[in-house]
């Protein structure tokens, strides 16, 4: 149902300059009242919930369809599950959403290494097609990577010595 | 199955994974015959999206045939071949009714502001996605479309984002007959929204990007200036201001989003230290470049948390900004109707072919945009028609 100047009539003027026309931001824009503003639509059946999916606190429930990739597991998913008790709008919540998700790398490859495999970076990053299209900027990040890891240590270990002297 | 599985950023590779299974009475499983590496898998892929998980396949951009339906499926049957669009949409709650597929909200638990979308982290769903032999597609009577006879599939595997992308991008800037639009980013999407604008009536498009490979791409491609910030111009503001009659231009599209260069205060936030949702620097320039009263259209990708804009233009010139994934259900009849038209040409943009068991090196060409790369199209080993 479309609101009525009737049940505005407190409001002086409401709804005296509106134009359906003027509406950027819905693509069909309903004008008809057809369509509930309620959260009370037809919904599809629910699937099954056999995994741990985390959900936002801005909305009560599920949806009815969930994804099912990568069920939330280990450090990284407790720090997921902290996460999702702070709304979208909060740093609470996406700021430790990017730590679990490096959290997450770093088990990613101790799982690599207990499952017997050891991940090869060189072909994971792609460096072969870099290699062939590019070799000499390739070669030159690699060795600015080197240096500054190389000048961080040397950085850190005269720190080590100087304070033992 | 052989599936991309996302170990870090910039860290990627094929590993075996299970056959997807049907979860909901509306899903269907698709064997994959195309699918793309999409300029905003680069966002995850470079790892600025909160909530990508290890272990996540990617890609939003696929076709497929029909190996399995759902017991409520009615709209594709076995064997169908479809193009599926990126948004999970339930076609039912209160957005989807209104043509907004892109915001459903049946189909993503973990975001409110996004609906569902195949491959791309858990902020949008946790939906794996297409970048393998096999997907599972929910809400089956919504979004696959069956592939027109006759369609080229690689003209149809565009037809799930980065078609619709680009029109809705010319869309939602309300161009008028005659209208000065400025588009930034000659990336795929860029591409197609500076050849999309002169559909609706545009006089002039204006591109704008850092890369010569793809500025010449696109003024063959989408008939368009192209200017490249880096060598043609100091300042990309005051070369628009100049060439618009310094009045600035009647409509600008943002088609970067965080992965923007240019402006090294946004480079060093957005991207290095993530202490911005991305780097803001094309919308900042479009923002600045469009004329008082002008639109602002973004479709360039940024993450869920804050950017540096600067919103007292905004204000002060009266402009409307206007942003949305696009809706690609509802786009498709008419983009259909152009591409067996001839009007539009999307395979035109694919530049390179590359074996699924090869992604990471296609991640790599993409995101450091070697070999003159436009679009990659991953082609699987199983793949067919």
């Amino acid at each position: 149902m479309q609101p009525t100047a009737q049940e505005f009539s407190h409001i002086p003027g409401w709804g005296i300059d509106a134009d359906p026309e003027n509406d950027p931001t819905y693509p069909i824009r309903d004008r008809t009242g057809e369509f509930t503003k309620k959260y009370d639509w037809p919904r599809p059946p629910q699937q099954p919930i056999d995994i741990e999916t985390l959900h936002s606190i801005e909305r009560p429930n599920q949806p009815a369809v969930i994804g099912n990739s990568v069920p939330p597991y280990g450090l990284s998913g407790m720090i997921r599950r902290f996460a999702f008790k702070y709304s979208e709008s909060h740093y609470g919540h996406w700021l430790p959403l990017l730590l679990a998700d490096r959290v997450s790398v770093v088990e990613g490859i101790v799982e690599d290494l207990a499952h017997g495999h050891v991940p090869n970076i060189f072909a994971e990053k792609g460096y072969k097609a870099h290699w062939k299209h590019d070799p000499k900027g390739l070669a030159l990040r690699l060795a600015t990577t080197a240096a500054i890891a190389g000048g961080i240590v040397l950085l850190l270990t005269s720190g080590k010595r100087k304070s033992r002297s | 199955m052989l599936a991309m599985n996302y170990r870090g950023p910039k860290r990627v590779r094929v590993s075996e994974k299970p056959l997807p299974e049907i979860k909901h009475p509306e899903d269907a499983i698709v064997r994959v015959t195309r699918s793309c590496i999409c300029g905003s898998d680069l966002h995850l892929y470079n790892g600025n999206v909160p909530d990508t998980r290890v272990g996540m396949t990617f890609g939003h951009e696929f076709t497929g045939v029909v190996v399995e339906v759902g017991a409520d499926v009615t709209k594709v049957k076995v064997g169908d071949h479809v193009l599926v669009p990126f948004n999970v949409a339930c076609g039912r709650c209160v957005f989807c009714k209104q043509g907004m597929f892109g915001n459903c909200h049946e189909s993503n638990p973990e975001a409110t502001a996004v609906g569902g979308i195949f491959g791309y982290s858990h902020t949008a769903g946790g939906h794996e996605g297409g970048q393998a032999e096999y997907a599972r597609v929910p809400y089956a009577n919504v979004g696959p479309t069956v592939i027109p006879e006759g369609m080229d599939p690689d003209d149809a595997v565009l037809l799930t984002d980065v078609v619709p992308t680009g029109y809705q991008a010319a869309e939602m800037g309300g161009i008028q007959t005659g209208d000065t639009v400025v588009v930034f980013g000659a990336g795929p999407v860029g591409i197609m929204a500076a050849r999309c604008a002169w559909l609706f009536g545009a006089g002039r498009v204006i591109i704008i990007d850092k890369e010569d490979y793809r500025l010449e791409f696109a003024k063959n491609y989408a008939h368009c200036e192209a200017y490249n910030f880096e060598k043609d111009m100091d300042d990309p503001v005051v070369f628009i201001k100049k060439i618009t009659d310094w009045l600035g231009a009647d409509v600008c599209i943002d088609a970067v989003g965080a992965e923007a260069a240019g402006n090294a205060m946004q480079t060093i936030t957005g991207r290095k230290l993530l202490l911005q949702a991305g780097s803001a620097t094309a919308l900042h320039w479009a923002i600045n470049s469009v004329k008082k009263g002008g639109v602002v259209s973004i479709v360039g990708v940024y993450g869920p948390t804050d950017n540096l804009i600067p919103i007292g233009n905004v204000v002060n010139k009266g402009i409307t900004i206007r942003g949305n994934q696009a809706s690609v259900k509802r786009l498709l009849p008419r983009l259909i109707e152009h591409v067996q038209n001839g009007v539009i040409n999307p395979k035109g943009l694919i530049t390179h072919r590359i074996p699924l068991q090869d992604v990471a090196d296609g991640y790599r060409l993409f995101a450091e945009k070697l070999d003159n790369c436009i679009k990659p199209l991953l082609i699987m080993p199983s793949a067919g028609r």
